[in-house]
């Protein structure tokens, strides 16, 4: 047949090949080998991401805020068992509303393996602003550059390999809807879980020095008080800013727990198990 | 856990470091850090977008959301867009709707007496397995399969379009005007799906006050269970009023008005409730409109089929089976000669036609406080089993197409055109399904919340429903 005449080369590079190592899971998440979280801006598809890993079919609309709770899904890549986690997406961490908590949280507490920040290619600005602010928590972050068929109807080209330089994390051009760019990104979220793929994250630059003393002089004390705490520079800005949950975690030093590598499970919201069983 | 003596870094001297620090830096902190972080992301984003040039599509887009977000154009729009989806699914759901009840609660269910038969079966045991369990969930599937399987496709594909927001987006200005949070748009929005979904997804508000008003208001908002409702009493009683040619029309044109109403309850509502009991400001907030995006329609109509049509009518067959043996038990087993079901019905019938409904209507709402896809099953049973009519015990007349059902309800049950109206309205105005409750008072954790959230709409259905009939009395109506 045809194949026989290809170059074998030419398999290595097939998304085809290295789509078939992934085996969808579905709602099946038992004995995890990686925890991956799923980040990003309303409306970037997220749950076309979600669904396309997991094989699941959450709902999928177009609009901002259709997920708000958390959905969990599982992936098999290269022999190793995903928990894939959707959160709700959110413009910022900073904020106070329920669904960014549930997404902070996340992160946070949850401690994943590595946070896929989905990014919508024709509104890569704005969308910025939610992956700088997770780069600061996390080091373990893959960039999803999603919608970038509609970057093209909108006649915008959108340059990934520089992103990556700039973000110091891999960013992988998709389409999601379409399937392109699952099979790259299946492979980097592998290599970061792995740490085959050492990211440089990008830091927020303090262009006041008055306020980078005070951030620089309080992650020291954060650092001190939880040693090997991975964001100490983020709970550093966020006690600066009297962030009450962060306070809370330091007084009862639940913040202790990630210094120590324990995985706390996040808090299971009634409300989520009631939205789960209703989809 | 907290073993202070082992740690020489009192978590209390972080905090009282944080304290001094933020007290020094003063409170354009936050504002700072936003700066830097837009600067960053501004930089980034300028290294690695190039545009050449917008494209047509990018016209075409603005130009379709001129006129759908449109102060003049939006609303009649939507109202057409409404219009048009109700109306291919009333006139589409009539034939398959005939043919399912026909076979479902003819051929099959004689079969299945004839079976009963064969095996000789005790009457009580044939009575609650084919009367009750049997024919509630062959009702529900008969009047609820037909019209979903229309209208879930054709409303997920105006989703999947990008329409929503805009919705939203003519609705943002309303809400803001009424004190609630614009965002409660998107949230009512969902409600029209599922109105537990509608409650879950009030957590996109960060105003606390905001986000109760939303809560509570989300109940106008008509969920997938109350539909079918709407759109058989709207089909044969409103309808079947215009000429044939029209009749759809008038029936959705029915419909939308009951949609709209909801609407207007809820901006209503929102409007009273921030200015007594949930007073503030509300708050400002930018909506983004998506992109339209063409929507996939394969994917679209295998999703909505199998994701929501299916899914919401397994809920109300699990829900409408149970029910079912209620039903017929309280129809069959008699405290005095009279059925318990009787029982229950005379003892509501008064207060039923006060309001302009009856005392079936009432015990249906009671027995459907777990899931509103059960109303028309019970309502129909229940006015069977009451009218003690002969052909029911017989078992035949039970292959109830609409014109059947008109017939059984105004004959049996003595309905009116108020009746049917009435209903209408209080299927919109009603406490809300025992799924919204458990959600809202997961979501409030307060029980005083949650008890306004679910008494309020009941007692104002009950206002709504006594004003219209005392005014068609008045007038003469009935």
């Amino acid at each position: 047949m045809t194949a026989k005449t290809l170059p074998t080369g030419a398999c290595e590079t097939c998304p085809v090949a290295k789509n078939a190592t992934l085996i969808k899971l579905g709602l099946n998440v038992e004995g995890w080998d990686y925890v991956v979280a799923l980040a990003g801006n309303p409306n970037t598809g997220k749950s076309t991401v979600f669904n396309a890993l997991t094989g699941l079919r959450q709902h999928v609309g177009n609009w901002p805020g259709k997920t708000v709770a958390r959905a969990e899904g599982g992936f098999l890549y290269k022999e190793k068992r995903f928990k894939l986690v959707d959160l709700p997406g959110t413009y910022s961490l900073l904020s106070t509303s329920v669904d960014e908590e549930v997404a902070r949280d996340f992160i946070l507490f949850g401690q994943p393996d590595v946070t896929v920040v989905v990014v919508d290619a024709t509104r890569l600005e704005r969308n910025l602003n939610l992956v700088l602010q997770i780069l600061e928590i996390t080091d373990k972050v893959v960039v999803c550059l999603n919608l970038m068929d509609e970057a093209k109807r909108h006649g915008l080209t959108v340059d990934a390999r520089a992103l990556s330089r700039d973000l110091g994390v891999p960013v992988i051009p998709a389409a999601a809807r379409k399937g392109e760019g699952i099979p790259d990104l299946l492979q980097a979220i592998s290599q970061v879980a792995q740490g085959e793929y050492v990211t440089r994250p990008h830091r927020i630059k303090s262009r006041d020095p008055k306020l980078a003393r005070a951030v620089e002089k309080l992650a020291l004390e954060v650092e001190a008080a939880f040693p090997g705490l991975p964001n100490a520079r983020w709970v550093a800005m966020r006690l600066l800013e009297g962030d009450a949950r962060i306070v809370e975690a330091v007084r009862t030093r639940e913040l202790g727990n990630l210094s120590r590598g324990v995985q706390p499970q996040p808090v299971r919201r009634e409300a989520d198990v009631v939205l789960e069983t209703m989809r | 856990m907290t073993d202070r003596a082992l740690s020489a870094n009192d978590p209390e001297n972080l905090l009282a470091l944080a304290q001094a620090l933020r007290a020094e830096v003063g409170t354009e902190y936050h504002d700072r850090l936003m700066e830097s972080i837009y600067t960053d992301a501004a930089q980034i984003a300028d290294h690695a977008v190039t545009r050449d040039g917008q494209g047509r599509r990018l016209y075409f887009d603005r130009l379709l959301d001129r006129a759908l977000t449109s102060r003049v154009w939006g609303f009649p729009i939507m109202v057409l867009l409404l219009m048009v989806v109700f109306w291919i699914t009333i006139a589409g759901a009539n034939i398959p709707s005939g043919l399912l009840a026909e076979f479902l609660n003819g051929t099959v269910y004689h079969a299945l007496h004839s079976v009963a038969a064969a095996l000789a079966l005790p009457w009580w045991l044939s009575g609650v397995l084919i009367d009750g369990v049997y024919l509630a969930t062959a009702w529900v599937v008969s009047v609820m399969l037909p019209p979903m399987a229309i209208f879930f496709p054709l409303f997920t594909l105006l989703e999947d379009f990008g329409y929503l927001p805009r919705v939203a987006f003519n609705l943002d200005r309303l809400f803001k005007k009424a004190g609630a949070h614009g965002k409660q748009a998107l949230s009512m929005t969902m409600g029209f799906g599922c109105n537990a979904a509608g409650v879950v997804a009030t957590r996109i508000i960060d105003s606390p006050r905001e986000r109760l008003i939303a809560i509570i208001t989300n109940n106008f908002s008509i969920c997938n269970g109350r539909w079918p409702t709407l759109i058989l009493m709207g089909t044969i009683f409103i309808g079947a009023t215009a000429p044939p040619a029209l009749a759809s029309l008038v029936a959705a044109g029915s419909v939308v008005a009951i949609a709209l109403l909801g609407v207007v309850l809820a901006l209503g509502l929102s409007w009273f409730l921030s200015r007594t009991w949930l007073k503030g400001e509300a708050s400002t907030f930018s909506l983004e409109l998506p992109p339209y995006r063409p929507p996939q329609i394969l994917k679209t109509l295998y999703t909505s089929i199998i994701d929501r049509t299916l899914i919401v009518l397994w809920r109300a067959v699990t829900m409408a089976a149970p029910a079912g043996a209620l039903i017929w038990l309280i129809g069959n087993v008699t405290v005095g000669g009279v059925s318990v079901g009787e029982h229950l019905v005379n003892l509501l019938n008064p207060f039923g036609l006060l309001l302009g409904l009856n005392g079936v209507i009432l015990v249906a709402y009671i027995v459907a406080i777990p899931a509103n896809e059960i109303i028309i099953p019970t309502i129909l049973m229940l006015t069977m089993m009451i009218g003690r009519s002969a052909a029911v015990q017989a078992g035949v007349m039970l292959e109830l197409d609409d014109a059947q059902v008109y017939t059984v309800l105004t004959q049996m049950g003595g309905w009116t055109m108020l009746t049917a109206v009435n209903l209408m309205l209080f299927s919109l105005i009603h406490n809300p399904c025992s799924t919204t409750i458990l959600t809202i008072w997961n979501e409030t954790r307060n029980v005083r919340w949650t008890a306004v959230a679910a008494l309020l709409p009941v007692g104002l259905g009950f206002a709504v429903t006594f004003t219209t009939a005392t005014l068609a009395r008045v007038l003469g109506l009935v």
